[in-house]
């Protein structure tokens, strides 16, 4: 029974993490209607340039301390200047294109992106671990646990109050719900969707940049850690259902308390039990828990 | 006629080869091949409207199975692998149809995706198949006859060859008469198609598992061409590369499969000799070339109704 | 004459909407229907429950004899219920043939080719046979809808406002093939419809209806001068105040 507190703190701390990794996905969907394949090298360049400025930062004798800030500013900068980049350069010439294509050119930003990684940063590993070190350990059920861990569950929750907020109580989210329901009764009604496009968009990165960001100093930088988070991230939005912030909340919850158990107690099961949970949600609820309503066809 | 006139000599040419090419052409030309079905198995999936990002999944089935089969119960026979691999894949594929067949679109695509995932994580993590190294296969004998050693590859072309073109045979007369027009009645409008009384469900199920027993023969054959058997196979990088080949070859034949991987691998072949770290990249670039100034290959997914936005 | 379909009592919500109060209705295989009401009267619910679309809160429909609510619509297409679209719904990247030719060999005619032909005949499209269904102009995409529908298996055709979007000119034209062809083939014709005056010429019955219920159930003459079908679904002001 002591392992259960452990247990349930691992489980959500891996949930601050996909949510972290999903919430970008989910809003670019919803909001644009694609499923950002390159989303998985948008975090990986977070993690890349988190390593370069922190690096940086570090080396330079800098305060310690400052280098939580090169993580934020690793994110910020991949939102502001990639993601616009990909957004008005590639993006906004396919926006009439079927949904599946749009998932093959952003797969394809995502083959060119890896290489582009790798051309700049080399194949070796990168690593940080300064910031993960250095707020120490506290220790629970007698064992030691990284403060790091629960700075990373105050960011996701900082980071899902921020957007709920935003989306839900300023103007600008308005602007982006009302796009989510009904483009082009949207354009009908003046609001200006290219720019509502190249935001989302932009935030989506920023945030896939951000969970890159600051995972970089808990693991090991190598070319090929943004696959498996495309295929992560992908389960959490379609358990919560594409498109929905507290959907990739509650999917992210779900995975991550179960696949904490499943390492605990059943450790070969790990990356079987992530998808066990996806199957099962889609047998009972095929679109995910809080997928949108479909109005009527016919 | 013509398609089979073509198979036919397509058959000849190959078997030629086989003989008398120097054994790195053949190998090349058992990977094409291979790769070939699989993206065969892609195109009758796209006649559905749908495109699958995990056929590595059966890719790799396929594989094992073959290499099992030797290794595990002693059947160093390469018909029996051939058969053991889209058997396999079949098998796999008549369960996770049924819940597939149910999403379409991104769902489809994503979902494929993550099953080949699973698939790489349990091989990655299972000592007893190898876990990342694999493990080798060798094929002594076919339908019984014992090979010669340096013919074995030789031999597995021409029945590669044989095989592939009967199977591709059967899927254009599938895709060119009844069966062909209600896989692309699914795609332009399945509204429609339930309304006049058929199930989409089960065309999507059946097309699936057509893909899915062409990819595990595809599998089985590439790994009889390398000898060796390894998770990569099911690894997302893998399904990509299946998909790029679909598009280079566009969907208007079923030629159009064989001749796209040939070029893919002839291509392959060279940047990893010369270029290895810009491969992605180059994948990448061509890509986005094709869907935004050749999208014939994509011409049945642009006929697709437009999803309101 | 026998009973074709018959529905008791059915009701339908969608939260505070009641689209079907308890609606009984049965329909002869001799009398051609039309059915009338402004939108949101229950006229399309009413077909989308019969074609198995929606599935009423409660009720029964029978259709030669056998209860057909829950079956999906797959089933109940089998079962020889057919129906067109108020938006056609074709196959767009197929030729208008191909399109027949499936419909066709899905309702398993013993000769889908020479069906086809017939349709073609029938429809007065065999000049557009060769031409994309998405390239058609609208009129020809209604009559291609309708010709689907009308495949070798259907009993009971059930046609969602067939002329709507269709010119002024055009509409009784493509309604002559429609009725002429449904009736060659021996099916039993019902109609949404808006415009009063196809009304008129082509149903021998009709059903009005209005937030859900029935207002009006007889010949075009008596329904199409009541009172009550001239306010509600009509919209002719009348002389006296409106209630």
């Amino acid at each position: 029974m002591s392992s259960i507190l452990p247990v349930a703190f691992d489980g959500i701390a891996y949930a601050s993490w996909l949510f972290l990794i999903s919430a970008g996905l989910t809003l670019i969907y919803g909001v644009m209607r694609i499923l950002n394949v390159a989303h998985g090298s948008l975090y990986a360049l977070g993690a890349y340039a988190a390593c370069s400025l922190a690096g940086a930062w570090l080396g330079g004798g800098l305060p310690a301390a400052g280098s939580f800030a090169m993580l934020l500013l690793a994110a910020v900068l991949v939102g502001c200047i990639v993601g616009p980049a990909l957004e008005r350069g590639l993006l906004q010439w396919m926006y009439g294109k079927d949904e599946v294509v749009l998932v093959l050119i952003t797969y394809a930003v995502f083959l060119i992106m890896e290489d582009v990684i790798k051309l700049v940063w080399g194949v070796d590993s990168l690593l940080l671990p300064e910031p993960y070190a250095l707020p120490g350990n506290f220790s629970i059920g007698g064992l030691p646990y990284p403060v790091y861990n629960l700075l990373l569950i105050a960011l996701a929750l900082v980071t899902g109050l921020a957007l709920a907020w935003a989306l839900y109580r300023t103007r600008a989210g308005k602007l982006l719900l009302a796009v989510i329901h009904d483009r082009e009764m949207s354009m009908a009604l003046g609001i200006n969707v290219d720019r509502v496009y190249l935001a989302t968009f932009s935030i989506g990165a920023a945030l896939a940049a951000l969970g890159g960001a600051f995972t970089a100093p808990a693991v090991a930088v190598t070319p090929g850690i943004g696959v498996e988070v495309i295929v992560l991230a992908f389960a959490v939005v379609v358990i919560g259902g594409l498109g929905s912030l507290g959907g990739a909340a509650l999917g992210a919850l779900l995975v991550g308390l179960v696949r904490s158990a499943t390492v605990r107690y059943w450790p070969e099961a790990e990356l079987f039990s992530i998808y066990a949970v996806m199957a099962l949600v889609l047998i009972a609820r095929p679109k995910g828990l809080f997928a949108a309503q479909e109005a009527r066809k016919i | 006629m013509r398609i089979a006139a073509a198979a036919v000599a397509a058959v000849a040419a190959l078997s030629g080869l086989a003989l008398t090419a120097p054994q790195w052409l053949v190998f090349m030309a058992m990977l094409a091949l291979a790769k070939g079905v699989v993206v065969l198995g892609l195109l009758v999936l796209m006649r559905t409207g749908l495109v699958s990002f995990g056929q590595g999944l059966y890719f790799g089935i396929g594989a094992y199975a073959a290499a099992l089969l030797s290794h595990h119960w002693h059947i160093a026979d390469a018909a029996a692998m051939l058969a053991a691999g889209t058997l396999a894949a079949a098998l796999v594929a008549a369960l996770l149809g049924l819940l597939l067949a149910g999403y379409r679109d991104i769902f489809f695509a994503m979902l494929s995706l993550a099953f080949s995932m699973i698939l790489y994580g349990v091989l990655v993590k299972s000592a007893a198949l190898g876990s990342t190294d694999g493990f080798n296969l060798h094929a002594r004998t076919f339908l019984g006859l014992a090979l010669t050693s340096g013919m074995e590859r030789r031999v597995f072309l021409i029945a590669g060859a044989v095989s592939v073109a009967a199977v591709a045979l059967a899927v254009h007369k599938l895709l060119a008469g009844d069966w062909g027009r209600l896989a692309a009645g699914v795609r332009d409008n399945e509204l429609r198609v339930s309304y006049l009384g058929a199930s989409p469900y089960r065309v999507v199920y059946v097309n699936y598992l057509v893909a899915a027993a062409l990819a595990g023969l595809g599998g089985a054959l590439a790994a009889l061409a390398v000898g060796h058997v390894d998770p990569e196979t099911t690894y997302w990088t893998t399904s990509g590369e299946f998909v790029f080949i679909a598009i280079l070859g566009g969907t208007q034949s079923i030629l159009a499969p064989f001749l796209a991987a040939s070029i893919f691998e002839a291509l392959r072949t060279v940047a990893s000799q010369y270029a290895p770290n810009v491969w992605q990249m180059s994948l990448g670039v061509a890509m986005l070339a094709i869907i935004m100034f050749l999208p014939a290959g994509l011409w049945t997914l642009a006929e697709r109704r437009r999803r309101p936005a | 004459m026998t009973q074709v379909l018959a529905a008791q009592r059915l009701k339908k919500s969608f939260g505070a909407v009641t689209a079907a109060a308890d609606i009984s209705l049965s329909f002869d295989s001799d009398t051609v229907v039309s059915l009338i009401g402004a939108n949101g009267a229950g006229k399309t619910t009413f077909l989308n429950m019969v074609t198995g679309y929606l599935k009423p809160d409660s009720g029964r429909i029978q259709f030669g004899g056998r209860d057909i609510v829950g079956l999906s619509p797959r089933r109940i297409a089998n079962l020889g219920i057919s129906r067109s679209f108020q938006i056609p719904q074709l196959f767009q990247s197929m030729s208008v043939r191909d399109n027949l030719l499936l419909a066709e060999s899905i309702a398993a005619a013993d000769d889908p080719q020479a069906a086809t032909d017939a349709a073609l005949a029938r429809f007065a499209l065999a000049d557009y046979a060769a031409q994309k269904a998405g390239l058609l102009p609208e009129g020809i995409r209604k009559l291609l809808d309708v010709a689907m529908a009308l495949s070798s298996r259907s009993r009971l055709l059930l046609l969602d406002e067939p002329t709507s979007g269709v010119s002024a000119d055009e509409k009784f034209a493509i309604m002559d093939v429609v009725m002429g062809a449904a009736l060659a083939a021996g099916v039993t014709v019902i109609f949404v419809e808006h415009d009063m005056d196809i009304v008129a010429r082509f149903a021998g019955r009709v059903v009005a209806f209005y937030e859900g219920g029935i207002i009006a159930d007889g010949p075009p003459d008596s329904v199409l001068r009541a009172a009550d079908v001239r306010r509600y679904v009509i919209g002719e002001e009348l002389s006296d105040a409106v209630a």
